[in-house]
């Protein structure tokens, strides 16, 4: 089973802890309708749709309301350290949670009490979390963008905002910044670089790069960077080895936003219905 | 290697309690720093006046340790109690300075700013707020919603309804948007 862990911009949503169901475009957690234009529910959108692709079952969801004060993060953060040990799953994935490092290492251990353990996967507020916490190392996936990328290389950043000036957030620095991430052991058993060129990593130096297509106005598009998360984790989740299967869900992301003919207005949605077609076509191709 | 594994090979005393998430709010004063505390307290917020670190003895001599992310939020309520710090910065990087740097992408029709992790794209002919990306805090997505669809006049700032860290990188990114497309 896949978990995916993560928010919504409504306060009064309570803790929803069920199969995430993507049906003709639209996204429901247990019977609750959540657009999937952004965020979290993006990346269970993608995750859905890949999973239905693939032939897996769909995303378990575990989410809550929080429009940034915090509150619904506590929550689900409490909900987890109480429920994790009892459940199994091989796939475990957080994404936008209000960063707090105390209640990281309770979730961590939470998680690693699971039957398995399974493979942990952070994006977003949680990898941030996961970074300042010292212990990056335990998870098989980290999925930064630039910014993100040049805070993991920070080892004194405790948020990308206050990440130092010469600490550039250069694509054309990324080689020298992953390997700085991993010396200070602020980076995932595997990284998911995403950019103009996105880049998958681990500790020995770059395994990959995925170029083309180019779709330029992706980068303006927020979302994107979550319906990558979502793939990998689907694909991780199918069995591929965590490198591939980031490979793969960037390749992907890549065929399914040239599908898309965005523009810089355009809103994720649109992407998410190519995404069965765009992973047929990167699963095809790459070896 | 197991986290509980890691925590027993250091020792078998409680765990380490990381405060990198933490931030101090630096006051001219000590009155304001008691009623900091008082107005942050009665808000809820975990938060404990303690001295200052030597790297930032700039105001009084007691600091008020509170929760990093919740930084926009925390400003806000002080701001409305005028009682504003002479400066916020992170426990464990006392001298690091928020990012001030901006890169900005023209897309033609469009005009795209970011700052530190956050993105703001803007259709140029409408100064229409077209996307919002980035960030990994909770109040992302919920300003993004508030934005998107909204001319750069009739948009809230990010200041105004965003609540962390991610919001006011956000807040920065508005306002280098508002500043080019007034120039």
């Amino acid at each position: 089973m896949l978990i995916i862990v993560g928010t919504v911009p409504d306060p009064a949503v309570p803790v929803l802890d069920a199969p995430a169901l993507l049906a003709n475009g639209a996204l429901s957690v247990g019977g609750r309708a959540l657009p999937p234009d952004r965020g979290t529910p993006a990346l269970l959108a993608a995750a859905a749709s890949a999973c239905a692709f693939l032939g897996t079952e769909p995303p378990h969801a575990m989410l809550v309301g929080d429009e940034g004060l915090g509150r619904g993060s506590r929550e689900l953060y409490r909900h987890l350290t109480e429920v994790l040990p009892s459940r199994a799953c091989s796939t475990l994935a957080f994404h936008y949670l209000q960063p707090d490092v105390d209640w990281h290492n309770k979730v961590l251990m939470a998680a690693q009490a699971m039957a398995g353990p399974p493979a942990l996967v952070a994006d977003a507020g949680f990898m941030y979390a996961a970074k300042m916490s010292g212990f990056a190392g335990e998870y098989a996936l980290f999925t930064p963008d630039a910014g993100e990328l040049a805070f993991l290389a920070d080892e004194t950043a405790p948020h990308p905002f206050y990440t130092r000036g010469f600490i550039l957030q250069d694509e054309n620095r990324a080689p020298e910044l992953i390997e700085r991430a991993y010396s200070h052991e602020n980076a995932a058993a595997c990284l998911l670089v995403k950019g103009g060129t996105d880049r998958i990593a681990d500790r020995t130096g770059v395994l990959a790069e995925i170029t083309g297509p180019s779709v330029e106005a992706m980068e303006a598009m927020g979302g994107t960077g979550d319906t990558v998360t979502g793939m990998a984790c689907a694909l991780m989740e199918y069995g591929l080895p965590t490198p591939k299967a980031a490979q793969v869900a960037a390749q992907a992301n890549r065929y399914a936003g040239e599908a898309a003919r965005p523009t810089p207005a355009s809103q994720i949605g649109e992407l998410v219905p190519h995404i069965p077609d765009a992973l047929r076509r990167a699963m095809e191709e790459l070896p | 290697m197991a986290l509980a594994d890691l925590f027993r090979k250091k020792g078998s005393g409680p765990r380490p309690k990381s405060r990198a998430d933490r931030g101090l709010l630096v006051f001219e004063h000590t009155s304001e720093v008691i009623r900091a505390e008082k107005l942050l307290k009665e808000s809820g917020r975990e938060i404990r006046v303690m001295g200052p670190p030597p790297e930032i003895q700039k105001g009084c001599d007691l600091v008020v340790e509170f929760p990093l992310m919740e930084k926009l939020d925390i400003l806000r309520t002080l701001a409305e109690a005028g009682t504003v710090p002479l400066e916020t910065v992170p426990v464990t990087g006392p001298l690091l300075a928020p990012v001030d740097l901006y890169q900005v992408k023209d897309f033609g029709d469009y005009l795209m700013v970011r700052a530190a992790n956050m993105k703001l794209t803007v259709e140029k002919s409408t100064r229409t707020i077209v996307n919002v990306s980035g960030g990994g805090c909770p109040d992302v997505p919920y300003i993004a919603a508030r934005l998107i669809g909204l001319t750069l006049d009739e948009a809230p700032a990010p200041r105004e309804i965003g609540h962390t860290l991610c919001g006011y990188a956000l807040e920065l990114a508005h306002a280098e948007m508002l500043r080019l497309c007034s120039s």
